[in-house]
């Protein structure tokens, strides 16, 4: 297969193979005996844009289902939201282009057949799988098309996809938060099916107020249920305040982060955390930096006019300790900034890894089992051990369970 | 020094590379514009496969006398290679990462008898 390299030359590669290209992460894998530690990647995706054949049929309205079914096969118009965005770096990133030449055997779910290609690379137990172009559902300017097609790719994952897993997969799925009401009704139904651990927000969202009074019923129904909440973020150059920046890495390194940091702090100032106290409540894909940035931000803030939160009883930043961060992007740049921020967040218990894997910007284990500052424990809890604990998610051999009994993260029955 | 053989240079296309494992390192080796360049295969950011993707000319951005910019281009002469992974992108005839130039990838010695190219360790 060609790719297109610099004005127009041809650069001739090999069909995609998810196993050879990760030969160096199987070799990291078995230098650092990962086998002996349960590892969890707490958030990595899958193109579930390339399954709209077998998603849009579980759509509950009649005509909406007619019109995106129609307009799909004869590729008249989008279904979901999309943005401009050069994720794949124009073709460097060759699993990008070349991602529809890897074969997979037929009769099986080729999305579960790559999962475990990539898990067995990197040495990674279990994967939360997140869908890619629905991250942008938010930005849907019909509620009730945002809700009916989380309807339908959710009951397509947890009938069709994560049955086929084994196990190692799980999902936290996507709510359609325009709409309460109907984020309540997802909850309700799927909140019990197997392999979910809790549902996601995505945070590409200009109009959402996580505080909003009528949101309140949804996080009591999730943690009811001992399920968790993640918000997870991504970039949008539409939003208003990113129409200044010119390049893509601009809106990349800065979308994230921000869409995190608006609603963190709204979860936070509104006293969220004394809501619901029981609800774990994980904060996805933004990288590490921002975290010490709003800790120290709100802490300054609180201090000086406590009256407008009179919901706290701690400080903001106590409340952001006691919330999960997931570690990829991690912005491995100054060792002692990145130790500092572990410090600040409690990354001992609080941390969990994740690769973002098979997007452009993933993190294998060894960034963090590598890293000179980690205790063993530290190591075991961050890679998967806390994880484990929350998700109750067994070991998978003895060695596993006995790391999982000495640091305290054995929960699955 | 131990040596490797690579492959015949007179199959060895302008623009071909090959990957050879050699101890414990993997060595890519291109051919570029009639010269050879050997460099380990394991990237400095998280160990991919950096000579096992695409080679891109270098890209620039030309800026006017009064520093307003023309625009991006890519350079005529600069070619860089691109790890596969996370695209950290390395000059072909030095190694060095392009992003930080204090950084570069071990390199190789290329030996040539005859009609045969030998990697040097």
């Amino acid at each position: 297969m060609d790719l297109i390299a610099d004005r127009g030359r041809r650069v001739t590669v090999e069909e995609l193979n998810t196993t050879k290209l990760l030969a160096h992460a199987s070799e990291q894998a078995k230098a650092r005996d990962y086998k002996r530690m349960l590892i969890v990647d707490c958030d990595a995706h899958h193109y579930e844009t390339e399954n709209m054949g077998d998603i849009l049929p579980f759509m509950e309205n009649d005509v909406y289902r007619q019109i995106l079914m129609s307009g799909r096969s004869k590729s008249r118009h989008s279904i979901t939201p999309g943005g401009v965005g050069y994720q794949d770096m124009g073709g460097r990133v060759t699993r990008y282009p070349l991602r529809s030449s890897e074969k997979t055997e037929p009769g099986r779910q080729r999305d579960v057949q790559l999962g475990e290609r990539w898990m067995d690379a990197m040495g990674v137990d279990y994967s939360c799988m997140f869908p890619t172009g629905m991250l942008s559902i938010g930005l849907h300017p019909q509620k009730e098309l945002e809700s009916d097609l989380c309807w339908a790719y959710n009951r397509w994952l947890t009938e069709k996809v994560l049955p086929e897993a084994g196990g190692r997969l799980y999902s936290m799925l996507s709510l359609p938060f325009s709409d309460p009401d109907e984020s309540l009704r997802h909850v309700e139904r799927f909140g019990d099916c197997k392999h979910v651990t809790g549902f996601m927000v995505t945070t590409v969202r200009s109009n959402m107020a996580v505080h909003d009074n009528a949101l309140m019923k949804v996080y009591r129904a999730i943690e009811e249920r001992g399920l968790s909440l993640a918000f997870h973020s991504g970039p949008n150059w539409g939003e208003p305040v990113f129409k200044s920046c010119n390049r893509f890495i601009s809106v990349h390194a800065l979308g994230f982060s921000f869409y995190n940091i608006l609603h963190c702090t709204n979860w936070v100032i509104n006293g969220m955390g004394e809501r619901f106290p029981k609800l774990p409540v994980l904060w996805i894909e933004a990288g590490l930096s921002w975290i010490p940035f709003l800790m120290q931000r709100l802490d300054h803030e609180y201090m000086l006019r406590p009256s407008e939160c009179p919901l706290l009883k701690k400080k903001p930043s106590d409340y952001m300790r006691d919330m999960y961060y997931s570690t990829q992007p991690m912005e491995i740049q100054d060792m002692e900034a990145l130790q500092t921020t572990f410090r600040m967040m409690n990354a001992e218990t609080q941390l969990l890894y994740a690769s973002d894997y098979p997007h452009w910007d993933f993190d294998l284990p060894s960034t963090i089992y590598d890293l000179p500052f980690l205790s063993e424990k530290a190591k075991h809890n961050i890679l998967g051990g806390t994880a484990a604990h929350l998700f109750k998610l067994p070991p998978r051999n003895e060695a596993q369970k006995a790391n999982l009994i000495k640091y305290g993260n054995l929960s699955a029955v | 020094m131990a040596e490797q053989f690579v492959g015949k240079a007179s199959e060895f296309k302008d623009g071909a590379r090959q990957i050879v494992r050699m101890g414990s390192d993997e060595i890519g080796i291109f051919k570029h514009e009639g010269e050879y360049f050997a460099y380990s295969n394991y990237c400095l950011h998280q160990g991919g496969p950096a000579c096992e993707g695409l080679t891109i000319a270098r890209v620039f951005e030309k800026l006017r006398d009064d520093k307003t910019s023309v625009g991006l281009f890519f350079s005529e002469t600069d070619m860089n290679f691109v790890c596969p992974w996370h695209g950290y992108e390395y000059d072909m005839k030095t190694g060095e990462c392009i992003s930080d130039r204090k950084i570069k990838l071990k390199r190789y010695q290329i030996l040539q008898k005859g009609d045969e190219v030998y990697v040097v360790a």
